[in-house]
């Protein structure tokens, strides 16, 4: 596997933990924005050898788990409206809406599918004709492109039965919102890879100017998140915070322009509630007037009904790094990844999954 | 949702590829990339290529990462 088993050389990771062991004083507190991050820290055992004055804590980095309650509860109420054929990615299913979930829906005979990509989504509009296929928009900016090409080639095709639910988000506002929520406690981030790959390094950098705190773009495997680590552990003890590229085969300082055109031509930002942490004003991404005739929120009725969160499930402290799952009573207890009480057990990217399939 | 390893390009027809992820073969568009041929590495993600890798420098920065600590003796 070329450009990545090479990132997985023992000998590497081994100089740069010691390198790390031997810079690393003070105690800090280092945030992986990246569910994708979260769950190659712990596959791979990072904790465990990193040295006690560096703590890694997760993020809001699950793109399932920050999808706030009221749009769970829109596409389960999308999923019930009789006239549509649900299209998503798998993580959704199982995530717990106000008393249902679409896998649930699904038991009960309402037509969801499970899709790999929205391109698995057109097939289903084209072959189908005469069924509205809805596409659930969750996901960043590495995301958000591949839906925003969606809606284009539907467009082209002159599919008139495609639509997209967009509930997308964007990871530079998040990390503003994070430095002003109280009780948040970060000395540095990992960013994600592939978020990355899309803004850039330079989508960073409005924030980067604004709190200077150090910052390193980081890849998925070992010694990309070593490197990392190490990368910002010497930013802090330099004092000298700086918005590092530690994964410069695949991520540019002006990132993907075509991506972004794309879906900048089909989205435009607006402002998102994300769970645990609130509205974040221009956090969000809404489909232009242009192609409003692909926005399902504007094609069907959706009830809005009086949102249930789930009992006890600590998922928002968890996502802003407040908690550990360890502290919710209810992990590995009534919570499990086979009976998921909140989103965060549910996606596999989700801290409290990756807590109970690694610790 | 991020698919770490990079694929390679087996094959293109107009703007959907074939490609090659650890053997086995699956399709990506190419609405997001630009001159994309056959033989590239790309990073793929929910059907769509994102990145295209430029070995010569993912080799360079490699070697570079490797010298630095090698040679401080680490
Ligand atoms: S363990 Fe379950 S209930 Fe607790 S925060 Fe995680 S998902 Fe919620």
């Amino acid at each position: 596997m070329k450009h990545s088993e090479e990132y997985r050389d023992t000998l590497l990771s081994r100089q740069i933990i010691k390198r790390i062991n031997t810079v690393s004083r003070r105690p800090i507190r280092l945030m992986e924005v990246c569910g994708t991050h979260t769950v190659s820290i712990f596959r791979n055992g990072i904790r465990s050898v990193l040295p006690e004055t560096i703590t890694l804590i997760s993020g809001p980095g699950c793109p399932v788990c920050v999808t706030d309650q009221s749009d769970i509860d829109a596409f389960i109420q999308l999923a019930r409206n009789g006239k549509t054929l649900i299209a998503t990615f798998g993580d959704l299913m199982r995530v717990p809406g106000s008393g249902s979930s679409l896998l649930m829906e699904q038991a009960e005979g309402r037509n969801i599918r499970m899709v790999y990509s929205t391109t698995d989504a057109l097939e289903l509009a084209r072959q189908h004709p005469d069924t509205n296929v809805v596409f659930l928009g969750v996901g960043f900016e590495t995301t958000a492109p591949t839906i925003a090409a969606s809606i284009i080639s539907a467009r082209q095709m002159g599919l008139k039965n495609y639509f997209v639910y967009t509930a997308h988000k964007m990871v530079p506002p998040a990390l503003e919102a994070l430095m002003n929520t109280d009780g948040v406690d970060i000395d540095g981030f990992l960013l994600p890879g592939h978020v990355s790959v899309i803004i850039g390094v330079d989508g960073y950098a409005p924030f980067f100017e604004k709190y200077h705190l150090p910052c390193a773009v980081a890849g998925f495997e070992p010694t990309d998140i070593l490197q990392a680590i190490l990368c910002l552990a010497e930013q802090i003890e330099t004092d000298a915070p700086s918005l590092a590229n530690c994964y410069p085969r695949a991520v540019s300082a002006g990132g993907n322009s075509k991506a972004r055109e794309v879906m900048n031509m089909v989205f435009e930002p607006c402002d998102a509630a994300w769970r645990g942490i609130g509205v974040i004003p221009g956090s969000g991404l809404r489909i232009r007037d242009e192609y409003g005739a692909f926005d399902a929120a504007k094609q069907f009725e959706i009830p809005i009904i009086q949102t249930v969160s789930p009992k006890g499930c600590a998922c928002g402290e968890i996502l802003t790094g407040k908690i550990t799952p360890l502290q919710c009573p209810l992990f590995k207890t009534v919570c499990t990844p086979v009976d998921p009480v909140g989103p965060c057990m549910v996606s596999s990217e989700g801290t409290c999954a990756a807590y109970y399939k690694y610790n | 949702m991020c698919l770490a390893i990079p694929s390679k390009i087996v094959s293109i027809e107009g703007n959907t590829a074939i490609i090659d992820v650890d053997g086995v073969r699956r399709q990506a568009s190419l609405m997001l990339l630009d001159d994309i041929k056959t033989g590239d590495y790309v990073i793929v993600h929910a059907g769509y290529a994102i990145h295209k890798l430029d070995e010569a420098s993912a080799l360079e920065s490699l070697e570079l990462l490797r010298e630095a600590f090698a040679q401080a003796g680490d």
